[in-house]
């Protein structure tokens, strides 16, 4: 059972003596073959949580386990792997998309079978196999993100966090990276921590969330419940703000304002 | 990279110190090749002459030119001076990767060490080495190098420290590539740079050090002999002959200086240079007193000018040239704003949305140009002349960017940095001025924001950061707010807060906003009118409440179904424009949404559609506006719905 637990984990920045306190005291579990969604502010401390987890944040106290054992913080074997949020600066410019999604693969493969490989997971990502050649300069956001989700599937990982991974994108792109992701993710059976501070595209691609507020986590559960009927304020709040509730319920259709109301999110939309 | 070197070697200093630099080098190879003979030839009738014709700059205590010397002495001056240059750049690099190799406590050490180590005068270490190492040149090299070691590790710590955040670095670790192969496959090729440029300007250091030294007798001894070594001898008979002393003397200055200048001025052109794109000024360039006194006149003008319209632009063309003719980001935009109103501009990027707002606001900067037929602000023509309308920005236009990064001076505080645009345009005083800037930063719901206006960019985390942008914004009383992306980095409850604050600023003074912004929902949310823009064209201008459902052209529709919303069907993949925007540099003849537009036919791919009215307040650019389309259920591609 490869679930991740995030069992009172507590990240403090900082000195000694002036300690700050980013992540405070979280429990989260995301359960294997499933996606959980992480919303909140920002400064709320969702990265560093994030950040934690790959071992790129000092844990000041508590456990983030994966199959009840610590994460290995040495050597190649990386069970988990992590998405950036900003596509320009998470691939090095002076390297081709191929050395850097070869720089990810197992060690023990052979060089034709890692020029194999890299050519399978671009074309997992929907990408042309030739782009290995290429820099990231000359190429989209969009498929930046892409290069960066091969990269991350190249380790094989059992766990993927991704952090942000549309807020940088253009709508346009958008769909198609949330497309991709819920196609990856059903296709592989991949556990995900998807952090996002928009809950729509949360509720579209997760299957639970997790409400993170000034560094702890106020409430979580599966999406239908959480966003349907939320039991904290801050949640409420959260719900209220997503652009077009109020426009959806308000001004469109003339009711008073109460967005997030069950009857909003089981709407049918239409595509004409 | 070269391109750029390139052009820093064009500009005067940068040419001559470059040639100045190439000249040094030349001699240093040549000369002991050429003049070594002359150099050493013992004349014991010419001891100590005075300059001549024969002696240029007369001769030593043996007789020998000491113009000559001067000129052969170069090579090992150089040699020296570029060994330890060497040396301290290794030994800066060892130093400064440290921390990265080490780990989080060993790292701290040896920073702290090369921080107790940079406070000590370069020379104070060079003599002390020198006493280590012994008299001599190997000693010198060994002490001049080793001083320099501490500058460089800070340099190379602060360089490593700047690039090891970047996400790759961090995705490389995640991955499992190990330290030391980070730090040479990642970090060293992107430091490379500023690296060189620092070594450079060392060398000349190096070589000015190198004649202290051997001028102190601490460095080259005889037979041996480097400018240093002259200048030492030359100072002896200083009342015999000046020359003797001044010959190396102004070799030693002009060589260290050439190094010295060519990377300074290598520096800061790599410095302000960008590749590709347009570079977004930083707020508001401070100016002289006079030039704000008259700049303010000119602004009371300005408010007189009767009109409905805050601003009127009328085929707005926006062209940068380019390696194959002149790029055409923005072709022919016409619209308008009146008092009080929302206008949204949506459009992917590149689709020349920012262009515009910084065309409108004067921003565009050489060699881009900008052509209207009209452009009137308030009934002035912001056509004439750029300078002369930059006070608009901080009084009576405001301008929020994108990127809050680059927008702040990462060295200065931020309340500062508000606090500028209140003293130098609205004649406020430091104190008022800094006041307003926490008032501001209070509405733009920074939280303690007394406390806040004292901390650096660095210290805000990216969501406040670009609070802090937007309240540098609305410092003034502006009567159009243009904001560019404002909200794209924020999470929803901010956003809903910046709006709203956005909202109620317009409300107030009948202030019009234009919101440019990638993400349809936001915009429809808050302005009263949309246009979008595709490849440098507004292809349609539609009231917003029209958006989800109302519109026509096929890639508006495309982009409102491409965002999830909480209504969103689930089992149904969301909508993707297929294909990539159109290249500036390339636009294709006919419409140029044809190659992704599922409606596109043979003469879609002729003839570009106008901007027509389309009835009920809206216009549509699109020879099918309004046909049927539908979702593939398992890609998200649009396709066109053929009725029977
Ligand atoms: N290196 C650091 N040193 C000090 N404080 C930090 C550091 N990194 C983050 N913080 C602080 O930790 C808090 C949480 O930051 P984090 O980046 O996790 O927020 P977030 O929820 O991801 O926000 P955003 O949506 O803006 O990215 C913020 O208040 C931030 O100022
Ligand atoms: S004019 Fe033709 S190609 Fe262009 S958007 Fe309309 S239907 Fe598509
Ligand atoms: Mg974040």
């Amino acid at each position: 059972m490869s679930d991740l637990v995030f069992d009172d984990v507590t990240v403090r920045y900082g000195t000694a003596r002036r300690p700050f306190t980013a992540v405070d005291g979280v429990s989260l579990v995301v359960p294997e073959g499933q996606v959980v969604g992480l919303v909140g502010e920002s400064g709320s401390g969702k990265s560093t949580l994030a950040r934690a987890a790959v071992g790129l944040a000092p844990v000041h106290s508590g456990s983030i386990l994966l199959d009840g054992r610590p994460l290995p913080r040495r050597g190649r074997e990386r069970p988990l792997q992590m998405v950036f949020q900003d596509p320009f600066s998470s691939l090095d410019p002076r390297m081709t998309i191929g050395e850097s999604i070869t720089e990810a693969l197992p060690r023990d493969l052979s060089r034709g079978e890692r020029r194999a490989e890299v050519a399978r997971l671009l074309a997992l990502v929907h990408l042309d196999p030739d782009a290995a050649r290429t820099l990231p300069g000359r190429l989209s956001g969009g498929q930046r993100q892409r290069v960066a989700l091969a990269r991350a599937l190249a380790g094989r990982p059992q766990v993927v966090i991704a952090d942000e991974i549309t807020s940088a994108l253009d709508v346009s792109i958008q769909g198609a990276v949330l497309n991709l992701v819920r196609e990856l993710q059903r296709e592989l059976g991949l556990s995900m921590l998807f952090i996002s501070h928009n809950l729509a595209v949360v509720r579209y691609v997760a299957n639970h969330v997790a409400v993170m507020y000034q560094g702890r986590i106020v409430e979580q559960g599966p999406v239908s419940e959480v966003l349907v009927d939320p039991r904290h304020d801050y949640t409420r709040e959260l719900l209220a703000a997503v652009p077009g509730a109020r426009t959806t319920t308000a001004v469109r259709a003339g009711a008073p304002d109460t967005p997030g109301t069950p009857a909003a999110l089981v709407k049918p939309r239409s595509t004409s | 990279m070269a391109r750029r070197w390139l052009a820093v070697v064009r500009t005067p200093l940068g040419l001559t110190t470059g040639l100045l630099v190439t000249a040094v080098l030349l001699l240093a190879v040549v000369a002991p090749i050429l003049w070594s003979d002359r150099a050493e030839v013992v004349d014991t009738d010419q001891i100590l002459a005075a300059p001549s014709g024969e002696h240029w700059a007369g001769t030593d205590s043996l007789g020998r030119d000491i113009f000559f010397r001067a000129l052969v002495a170069s090579r090992l001056s150089l040699e020296l001076a570029l060994v330890a240059t060497v040396i301290g750049v290794a030994a800066g690099l060892l130093l400064g990767a440290a921390p990265l190799l080490l780990g989080r406590r060993l790292g701290r050490l040896v920073t702290a060490g090369v921080n107790i180590a940079v406070a000590f005068p370069g020379l104070l270490l060079a003599l002390f080495f020198a006493v280590v190492f012994g008299v001599g040149a190997t000693g010198a090299v060994l002490a001049i190098g080793l001083a320099g070691a501490p500058s460089f590790a800070r340099l190379v710590h602060t360089l490593v420290a700047g690039v090891a955040a970047l996400d790759y670095v961090s995705a490389a670790r995640v991955a499992g590539v190990g330290r030391f192969r980070v730090l040479l496959r990642h970090v060293l090729p992107n430091i490379a740079e500023p690296l060189v440029v620092n070594a450079t300007i060392s060398a000349g250091g190096a070589l000015l050090a190198f004649a202290g030294l051997s001028f102190l007798g601490l460095g080259v001894q005889a037979p041996a002999y480097d400018w240093g070594r002259l200048l030492f001898e030359g100072v002896g008979m200083i009342y015999v002959n000046p020359a003797a002393a001044l010959a190396p003397g102004l070799a030693v200055l002009l060589a260290g200086l050439a190094f010295n200048l060519f990377g300074e001025v290598v520096a800061k052109g790599l410095g302000v240079t960008t590749v590709g794109g347009i570079r977004l000024p930083a707020a508001t360039p401070a100016r002289s007193g006079a030039e704000r006194r008259s700049e303010a006149a000119k602004g009371e003008h300005l408010a007189m000018a009767p009109s409905d319209l805050v601003l009127d632009v009328r085929d707005l063309r926006v062209s940068f040239p380019g390696p194959a003719g002149p790029i055409r980001p923005v072709r022919g935009v016409t619209f308008s704003v009146r008092h009080g109103e929302a206008l949204g501009v949506v459009g992917e990027s590149g689709s020349g949305k920012s262009l515009t707002a910084l065309a409108v606001a004067r921003l565009i900067e050489e060699p881009g140009r900008v052509e209207a037929s009209r452009m009137e602000f308030r009934g002035a023509d912001l056509r004439d002349g750029a300078s002369a309308h930059r006070h608009l920005l901080g009084t009576s236009m405001a301008m929020v960017f994108q990127d809050p990064m680059t927008s702040f001076n990462p060295t200065r505080r931020i309340g500062g940095q508000l606090a500028e645009v209140a003293f130098h345009h609205q004649g406020m005083t430091r104190k008022q001025a800094l006041a307003r800037a926490v008032e501001r930063l209070d509405a733009v719901r920074v939280p303690d924001p007394a406390k806040r206006a004292t901390q650096y960019p660095h210290e805000f985390s990216g969501g406040m950061r670009q609070r802090a942008m937007i309240g540098m914004g609305v410092m003034g009383t502006p009567s159009l707010i243009i904001a560019d992306e404002p909200t794209t980095a924020l999470d929803v409850t901010v956003q809903q807060q910046v709006l709203d604050l956005l909202q109620s600023i317009r409300d107030e003074d009948d202030v019009a906003l234009v919101l440019i912004s990638h993400d349809v929902t936001v915009v429809g949310e808050v302005c009263d009118r949309v246009l979008v823009m595709y490849a440098g064209r507004i292809v349609e201008d539609l009231p917003a409440d029209r958006l989800d459902g109302g519109a026509r052209h096929p890639y508006t529709r495309a982009l409102v179904a491409a965002v999830p919303d909480m209504d969103t069907d689930l089992d149904q993949p969301l909508a993707v424009v297929p294909g990539r925007p159109v290249d500036p540099a390339d636009v294709p003849s006919g419409c140029a949404f044809a190659a992704r537009c599922p409606l596109a036919d043979a003469r879609c791919r002729a003839e570009d559609p106008p901007l027509e009215p389309a009835g009920d307040g809206s216009q549509v650019a699109c020879w099918h506006a309004g046909e049927p389309l539908g979702l593939d259920g398992s890609t998200g591609v649009l396709v066109e719905v053929r009725t029977p």
